[in-house]
């Protein structure tokens, strides 16, 4: 393939903008099931095995280097959309009514990825990041299960957490359908299956991952 | 009736332009948008004004010259209409309605309403046709062509490229337009000599006129007076996605 046209050409832009979404989206899934372990009430037991198989294992070390490239692909190819999209149309309406045609969370996906981004950042602070720090200084893991619940006591921190679910249900909402679009992959006889879909998907994954810190919140995770 | 208005004026491309405030109380309700601003048009000549600027042509929803962004939406509040096809009938007594010419740095006001389209043209001259270099026309049932595609082709060729898709759109981005006239060739045998050509050309000219990019958001669908879907943006995806991969 031509590697010049994917990154500068606006459908090329857009196919990488898809590509990266599906497979973060591939991601969403892995890190709920697993993290959805922590509700057989076992003292993380089972969450914990899965988590040191996903920390120690070397493939999932190599794909997680892709997912690293995969999410910084998908925001910087976003930043050049937002830039390209800002730069054609200088001059704004005195009126607009975009409600009329549109929904808000589909012209938001810049400040909701955005607005991920800023989570992502606490959240890998608060568990990847000293982790993998501890892994690298002593060849130990540190335990996730105890770390989960001592974050999750703070409100705050179930706050932020929740602000971060509901950031990410509306980019799903739009993102997920959207990106079966921007590979061409929209057929009549399809299309409501795949809007259905990703509704679905948005909402499952969302809920799963903010019950986590509520449910430990609440005392109900043992 | 009475209504309001607030009209962007500009006198020309180079100079800035502002919303002017001015009232007509003379509309009948049958009148059409178009013959309303034409009353205007006679009031403001009668007091020695100038009057102002604004596209038409055939007043049958037909040419895509009309355009103006009307209460914050293209071609005004009704579904599937042109603004020569909208009727004040549609606006209460009283109202204040907002008049704009589409906003797009590709689409440069040339005075008060009228924006220049030709970058639509360029973007047609780049790939929007079918070469037929020599010879006679054959028989046209010498082609056989699939009943079902030639409707959906027909639906795309309803585009009249007035360009509201990109006035919809919140990134400026002319892809509905550029997207019908890709399927429309793509879909005719006649279309796939040039198929694979068509696709990168168009593109190509399209984002060198500085349309923004594609969200599918949706807008333009809403808005499309020929109701074009968004399911020719996708099908542009796969023709310049599969021409991009066999591009040697």
């Amino acid at each position: 393939m031509n590697n010049s046209a994917i990154f500068k050409s606006s459908i090329g832009k857009k196919f990488v903008m898809g590509l990266t979404g599906f497979f973060l989206i591939t991601f969403l899934i892995v890190h709920a099931s697993i993290n959805a372990c922590i509700w057989f009430n076992d003292g993380g037991k089972t969450f914990l095995y899965y988590a040191h198989f996903m920390g120690t294992n070397f493939i999932v070390h190599i794909i997680e280097v892709g997912l690293f490239a995969g999410l910084l692909i998908h925001v910087v190819d976003g930043l050049l959309i937002w830039k390209q999209n800002r730069a054609a149309r200088p001059i704004k309406y005195a009126y607009n009514n975009p409600n009329a045609n549109s929904k808000w969370y589909s012209r938001s996906m810049g400040l909701l990825g955005t607005l991920i981004l800023l989570f992502l950042i606490i959240h890998l602070r608060n568990f990847w990041g000293p982790n993998r720090l501890n892994q690298i200084a002593t060849g130990e893991e540190l335990n996730l299960f105890t770390m989960m619940q001592d974050h999750f006591n703070n409100i705050g921190v179930v706050l932020i957490y929740l602000f971060g679910c509901f950031s990410l249900f509306w980019h799903l909402m739009h993102g997920f359908r959207s990106a079966f679009q921007s590979l061409g992959l929209n057929h009549l006889k399809y299309n409501h299956a795949i809007k259905v879909a990703g509704y679905a998907f948005s909402i499952i994954i969302c809920v799963v991952f903010a019950l986590m810190p509520v449910t430990m919140y609440l005392g109900l995770v043992k | 009736m009475k209504v309001n208005l607030k009209i962007w004026r500009q006198k020309n491309a180079n100079t800035e332009g502002k919303m002017m405030d001015y009232t007509v109380d003379t509309v009948n309700p049958h009148m059409s948008f178009l013959e309303m601003l034409d009353v205007l048009n006679e009031q403001l000549v009668n007091k020695g004004e100038v009057p102002v600027a604004f596209d038409h042509d055939c007043r049958e929803g037909i040419c895509g010259a009309c355009s103006l962004h009307i209460n914050g939406r293209p071609h005004g509040p009704s579904h599937a209409t042109t603004t020569c096809q909208l009727y004040m009938r549609h606006f209460k007594d009283g109202e204040t309605i907002y008049i704009e010419p589409w906003r797009a740095k590709s689409f440069p006001i040339i005075k008060d309403l009228v924006v220049d389209r030709s970058a639509f043209d360029r973007i047609i001259a780049a790939g929007g046709y079918v070469s037929v270099n020599t010879g006679q026309a054959q028989d046209a049932n010498n082609i056989p062509v699939d009943k079902a595609l030639a409707e959906k082709a027909m639906d795309s060729a309803a585009c009249i490229g007035c360009g509201a898709c990109v006035a919809a759109c919140p990134n400026s981005s002319a892809m509905l337009f550029v997207s019908a006239k890709i399927s429309q060739l793509a879909m005719f045998p006649q279309g796939q000599a040039e198929r694979d050509m068509r696709a990168q050309n168009m593109v190509n000219q399209m984002d060198e006129e500085g349309f923004g990019n594609c969200a599918s958001i949706g807008a333009c669908e809403a808005e499309c007076p020929k109701e074009i879907t968004l399911a020719n943006i996708a099908r542009m995806n796969r023709e310049y996605i599969r021409s991009t991969i066999i591009d040697e």
